[in-house]
């Protein structure tokens, strides 16, 4: 089976500073991988290049492949608009836009130009179920999505990925800011979303990376020092480094 | 890094080894009171049993709670579950030394088979220096002395074999000798199950520097 997202020899220099080392990973189709590391490990610059959200900062320089579904996303003919909408992004502080809920989730799809109303309707109920967040907000569609807690927020930010049907979500510390409840459902939330969708997710809580990923990637120094099953990872990683990180020893 | 876990680590590990140097004392004297035909020693062993079974229940309260308040992963988790297995073993082992004393006791007074004694105290000493070595391959965190247990535990399958053979034709030739020798089958078989219980402790210790749950006496 061939891999829907690939990285091949990836570096990533700011200005002088190389803040990815030549990263090879692959990613099949479903499931969550967790990417860990210390702080400054580059894990999340390496989240970011996947759907070139790097793009933006100045002096950034990237070498290396990154495909999607065969296809180099770093290719001139790539349409960011299009790129990002299969390759969706939740940050980790919820940031809904200050509108409604409902707007919230259609945003995406009334930028493409969809007008349909029931159409509309449909996604957005559609998403905010997977999202497992739609009992909760069925009656307040139209209020502020502001007016919602914390964890509330995150769910509608995903479902507001979901409503342009990615293939990918890229979820970046989706639950630091989140106390521990929200942060719960947030993972029950990801383990229904792993078999219909990809997901790549940066934590520094090991704990849930453990408990929700299939995979886990072990980033240090712009390096990745292991990947492989987070079972293996948790209970006998094969490199030194990686289990004085998980165990405590130092990051 | 140093870090606040390994302290209360260190003093798990400690605990344990301790219980095992208890146990192995334990062994060692319900060896040497049986050979000796120590009465007194044996029913002192009778009345510490319980000294052992509270240390495997300290242990037991201070792996959960490590679990509980540290959550271990990687080598971490597998030295305090290795413990937690290891200490039910240790316990199980000292119960059995609990039945020599206990054999020791019923034998005294009987007519005995000076032959069988001696095989059983060879089995004995034998027996006593297999948990001395399982202790000190835990303490050295030693995989390969763990492994080499399991050869002692067939040594002590052969004497226990020869033992029993030598019982019943004792016991056929000459019937007054029927209670003990009816005890020395059973510590035959209490060396056995010491020797078994140990062969597991050395399982573990496997378990901790590999990650992979053997079964020794399978591997041969």
């Amino acid at each position: 089976m061939t891999n829907l997202l690939e990285t091949h020899d990836l570096h990533v220099y700011y200005g002088q500073n190389e803040a990815l080392k030549g990263i090879d990973l692959t990613f099949e189709e479903g499931g969550i991988t967790a990417l860990i590391g210390p702080s400054g490990s580059s894990k999340s610059t390496y989240l970011r290049t996947l759907n070139r959200m790097n793009d933006l900062i100045p002096n950034v320089t990237i070498t290396g492949t990154i495909k999607f579904r065969d296809q180099d996303i770093y290719a001139p003919q790539t349409d960011l608009v299009t790129l990002r909408k299969e390759i969706g992004m939740v940050f980790q502080q919820p940031n809904p836009f200050p509108f409604s809920i409902y707007d919230n989730v259609a945003f995406g799809l009334k930028l493409a130009g969809e007008k349909n109303r029931e159409y509309l309707d449909q996604v957005v109920e559609t998403s905010l179920k997977q999202a497992a967040v739609w009992d909760e907000v069925k009656d307040h569609l139209h209020e502020s999505a502001l007016s919602l807690s914390g964890g509330q927020q995150q769910r509608v930010c995903i479902a507001r990925v979901l409503a342009v049907s990615p293939q990918i979500i890229l979820l970046d510390e989706p639950t630091s800011a989140l106390d521990p409840i929200s942060s719960s459902q947030i993972e029950s939330t990801l383990l229904k979303l792993r078999t219909d969708y990809t997901i790549i997710t940066v934590t520094h809580n090991l704990q849930q990376a453990s408990r929700i990923s299939d995979r886990t990637a072990f980033f240090m120094n712009g390096e990745v020092i292991e990947v492989d099953d987070t079972k293996k990872i948790f209970m006998n990683p094969a490199r030194k480094e990686t289990e004085d990180y998980i165990s405590g020893r130092f990051g | 890094m140093r870090r606040l876990f390994d302290e209360e680590l260190d003093e798990l590990d400690n605990g344990f080894t301790e219980m095992g140097i208890l146990v192995s004392n334990v062994v060692q004297q319900s060896v040497d009171a049986f050979i000796n035909h120590d009465r007194q020693s044996a029913q002192a062993i009778i009345d510490h049993d319980h000294d052992i079974n509270e240390r495997e229940i300290q242990l037991e309260s201070k792996s959960f709670e490590i679990i509980a308040l540290y959550q271990p992963v990687t080598s971490d988790l597998r030295e305090v579950v290795t413990i937690l297995k290891a200490v039910s073993d240790l316990e199980r082992a000292g119960d059995h030394a609990r039945n020599i004393a206990h054999a020791t006791i019923e034998v005294k007074g009987n007519t005995r088979v000076a032959e069988i004694e001696t095989q059983l105290a060879e089995m004995g000493h034998l027996t006593t220096d297999m948990v001395k070595q399982a202790i000190q391959a835990y303490v050295d965190k030693d995989e390969e002395a763990a492994k080499a247990l399991v050869t002692v535990n067939d040594q002590l399958i052969e004497y226990r074999d020869q033992i029993m053979r030598a019982s019943y034709n004792e016991i056929a030739s000459d019937a007054d000798v029927l209670v003990a020798a009816m005890n020395y089958n059973n510590v035959a078989a209490d060396l056995v199950r010491i020797a078994d219980y140990l062969t597991n402790v050395g399982e573990w210790i496997v378990y901790l520097k590999t990650g992979q749950i053997v079964e020794l006496k399978l591997m041969k």
